[in-house]
């Protein structure tokens, strides 16, 4: 419309000569805002009218507000981030956007004409589209009939897979239609997902967290996948807690924090620390740190552990050795698939070797000891997987608590657990380490994911575990979560405990390791000083250049 | 020879029918293992309705209607009330197998005609064939027609496509749009009418009489069989021979004094499910493709 406007406005202009100048100047300048709208959007839509525009919206469970007074807008392709933390309440909003959720208050406009969304079918028709965080695909099913299940009926299966094909190859998709979803990877089943939206010729695009899931490189396709399409005038409404990636993508962010909007800005102008400061509220500190560690005692020694390949896809263990002291953090830093998996197992004792004089822990061999004897015996863990691993999705809070520190008394007494007490527990460690409750005593599922994380982690710690386990202490938390799991860590580590932190995040372990070790390929290069040490040695070693120079090679 | 095949063939039907009925609902994602009360509830009303009105014909549909009817039952619990499917389903097979008994106690000692033969024209005069293919009741070719109805709905129409999508994933399903619990609904009866079919035939051809408990085990193995063929249809078909197969060689190896236990072969349908469940279970790939994911799951909708 306003293009149309300034081509008419030009052909007057080029009528009358001496206005035209004025006119070219008015209209590159049009142009540079709109160029810039690209990437800093704020100047160009003011006049428009909004594709959606919703304000006031409300959301509560029970006690809980999800949402509370939520406005929003976003126009025609336009590419807008709703940024916050984890249980910033970002999926109530759109669920209630997408029609999976209907606010307790508040209005909806699309393109400027008041409307209630009744559900995802009819959020559809009015060309709204959703890919979601966890994909919402039929597994048993080809990607055509995957496609087919989302559009209206009429079209045949075969003329749709023609159709898949032709689009897969314009956008570089890469998809093949008569593929049944179980057997494609991750991105490319998001991208079959994405697919599925663009087929409907959405007018909007929302996108819940794409990118947690995906491999930096699969995160470069899938934006230019987002640009293309955000050029054809579909707006993306972009969901996302890495500030890096709203950075790079959108024109605008709309902040939520604990279900209030705190402001929509353009992200052009804003530092990745000024949005962690609106999405986590207050100043993000540096986490003060790297004291260089005292020589203190060493609590777990492990020498020559070796392990043959589990299954087809992972990584043998080659003579790890290492030793871990009183007071310090040591991180086990390496790219994801280089024998982290299995080694946590081994630490955990899940795996255990055949051998004798592998692992001790105050000089006790502790090789053949299992999980609970081990955790007996002063060692907290942490496992990756959140989900299934450290906690148990379908138990409470509490119950989850108790399945670790059963042995250590005071809940249980002759077998009998004492109720008040095990809730009591669980409560003290959601105090003490910030872990936001929907309701009293949850079931795990029910919590985000940061504050799993930071409940998973504090129940270790809570019990001051001599040395302390963990593997991706932070993946997938948000940067105020992470920091404050990191300080709990340290602050362990003062008390004289050990910690060993394996992390693919090169930044955390430079910010609060004390002794660098790099695994690739199964071998773990010797634990170096943090301190002198730079990002490119241990990158380097991450990448296996240096790897052969290890003690144990 | 023939008169075996015969009977083997004949035996195979209420099968075939609980069978592909049972395997839609499944495919859909729904378990009832009340297919035994299901059937009975069928029988007992065919039987009546055929006693009364003196038209086998009639006591057909009425079958039917008392199968749907009573997977209606099932399906207020399971869907209306997402109570546990497995709980509810043993609960129907009991009460089916008790309200039967106390409709059919009048109706013990009677005895109705049953389903005419319809001798295909041309095609049942071919020696053998004729006789073992084209000179049946109508419920047995009716029961071939569902099979492959079954079959091409759920693999070749947009029905069939909505059906697996609910059954493989109802979250998404749900997401879609779909409504998880009408497509249910839909399936649990026509499930439950399949069942009532299988079971009016004891009546109205096997035995034409009404015994208390006459499905004898039918709907058990008419479960096992869904397995067994991995919820295919057409292998319901093949799966039903075999299983009938098995049924009618434990009575010809008591006629002629086999020394096998009779146990031992009416263990064997079910051996043959478990091994067919090992197979399925073993290969990742397989189960994936074949059984729906979301079987026996209750669906919560806007969670």
């Amino acid at each position: 419309m306003p293009l149309f406007f300034f081509e008419q406005v030009l052909t007057v202009a080029a009528r009358r000569p001496h206005l035209s100048e004025a006119f070219m100047t008015a209209r590159s300048r049009t142009k540079t805002s709109k160029n810039s709208a690209k990437k800093a959007g704020v100047a160009a839509p003011t006049h428009q009218t909004p594709l959606l525009n919703a304000s006031g919206f409300v959301k509560r469970f029970g006690n809980f507000t999800a949402n509370d007074d939520v406005s929003f807008s976003i126009y025609e392709g336009e590419i807008h981030a709703l940024l916050g933390e984890n249980g910033a309440g970002k999926s109530t909003f759109v669920k209630m956007v997408y029609g999976l959720m209907q606010p307790d208050s508040g209005a909806l406009e699309w393109r400027g004409q008041p409307v209630t969304i009744n559900g995802p079918q009819h959020a559809r028709e009015m060309g709204i589209g959703m890919v979601f965080q966890h994909f919402s695909l039929f597994q048993a099913l080809t990607v055509a009939e995957n496609i087919q299940l989302a559009l209206p009926a009429g079209e045949s299966l075969s003329g749709l897979s023609d159709r898949v094909r032709r689009m897969s190859a314009e956008y570089g998709i890469g998809v093949d239609p008569d593929a049944r979803v179980h057997n494609l990877s991750v991105g490319q089943q998001q991208r079959v997902e994405i697919m599925r939206c663009l087929l409907q010729n959405p007018s909007l695009l929302i996108m819940d967290e794409p990118t947690s899931v995906l491999t930096p490189q699969e995160t470069d396709q899938l934006f230019d996948v987002l640009r293309r399409f955000s050029d054809s005038g579909v707006a993306i409404l972009f969901i996302s807690h890495k500030l890096d990636e709203i950075l790079a993508l959108t024109s605008r962010a709309t902040v939520l924090r604990r279900g209030i909007n705190v402001g929509t800005v353009d992200t052009d102008t804003r530092s990745a620390r000024q949005l962690a400061e609106m999405m986590v509220g207050e100043m993000v500190g540096d986490v003060a740190c790297n004291t260089a560690p005292a020589d203190g005692d060493v609590l777990l020694e492990i020498s020559h552990l070796s392990r043959p390949r589990p299954t087809q896809f992972a990584t043998p263990l080659r003579k790890i050795s290492m030793q871990a002291r009183r007071g310090e953090i040591l991180a086990i830093a390496g790219i994801a698939g280089n024998g982290q998996d299995e080694l946590m197992e081994a630490l955990i004792g899940e795996w255990r070797a055949g051998l004798d004089g592998i692992i001790f822990l105050k000089g006790l061999d502790i090789t053949h000891a299992g999980p609970a004897v081990r955790r007996n015996a002063g060692i907290g863990f942490v496992p990756e997987e959140r989900n299934g691993h450290a906690a148990v999705p379908t138990m409470s809070l509490a119950e989850n608590n108790l399945l670790t520190s059963h042995s250590l008394g005071g809940a249980v007494k002759n077998g009998v657990i004492d109720d008040d007490a095990m809730r009591q527990a669980a409560a003290d460690v959601a105090t003490a380490f910030d872990v936001r409750l929907p309701n009293e005593n949850p079931l795990a599922s029910a919590l985000s994911g940061g504050n799993l994380q930071k409940f998973v982690v504090g129940r270790e710690i809570a019990k001051s575990p001599e040395l302390l386990i963990v593997s991706q202490p932070t993946w997938g938390v948000d940067v105020g979560a992470a920091m404050f799991i990191r300080s709990a860590m340290l602050e362990l580590a003062a008390k004289g405990s050990a910690v060993v932190m394996i992390s693919q995040d090169l930044e955390e372990v430079f910010m609060i390791a004390h002794r660098i070790a790099v695994l690739y390929n199964g071998h773990l290069s010797a634990a170096m000083d943090a301190t002198g040490l730079t990002a490119e040695k241990v990158g380097l070693l991450m990448g296996g250049s240096a790897a052969g120079r290890g003690p144990d090679a | 020879m023939e008169q075996l095949i015969l009977t083997v063939i004949l035996t195979s039907v209420p099968l075939i029918f609980a069978a592909s009925g049972e395997l839609i609902a499944e495919r859909s994602g729904v378990l009832n293992l009340g297919v035994e009360g299901m059937m009975l509830m069928g029988a007992v009303s065919a039987f009546a309705i055929a006693m009364g009105t003196g038209s086998p014909i009639l006591g057909m549909f009425a079958g039917a209607f008392a199968g749907a009817l009573t997977a209606g039952i099932f399906a207020f619990f399971t869907l209306g009330l997402a109570t546990n499917q497995v709980a509810t389903g043993l609960a129907l097979t009991i009460f089916g197998t008790g309200l039967s008994g106390l409709i059919g106690a009048p109706l013990v000692g009677h005895a109705i005609d049953g389903l005419p033969q319809i001798h295909i024209p041309m095609l049942s005069d071919i020696p053998i064939l004729g006789m073992l293919l084209f000179q049946h009741d109508i419920m047995v070719y009716l029961a071939v027609i569902m099979v492959g109805l079954c079959a091409w709905v759920l693999n070749a129409t947009r029905v069939g496509l909505i059906i697996r999508a609910v059954g493989d994933n109802h979250d998404s399903a749900h997401a879609l749009g779909y409504s998880v619990l009408g497509v249910r609904l839909l399936a649990v009866m026509f499930g439950g009418m399949m069942a009532g079919l299988g079971g009016a035939y004891l009546p109205l051809v096997l035995t034409p009489h009404w015994a208390e408990g006459m499905t004898a085990g039918r709907g058990w193995i008419a479960l096992a069989l869904v397995v067994f063929a991995s919820w295919r249809p057409w292998r319901v078909l093949g799966g039903a021979l075999v299983f009938g197969g098995i049924t009618i060689m434990q009575l010809a190896g008591q006629a002629r004094g086999w020394t096998i236990p009779s146990q031992f072969l009416s263990m064997l349908p079910y051996l043959a499910t478990i091994i067919v469940l090992v197979l399925i279970s073993r290969n990742r790939e397989f189960a994936l493709a074949n059984s729906p994911a979301c079987l026996g799951r209750i669906f919560h909708a806007g969670k």
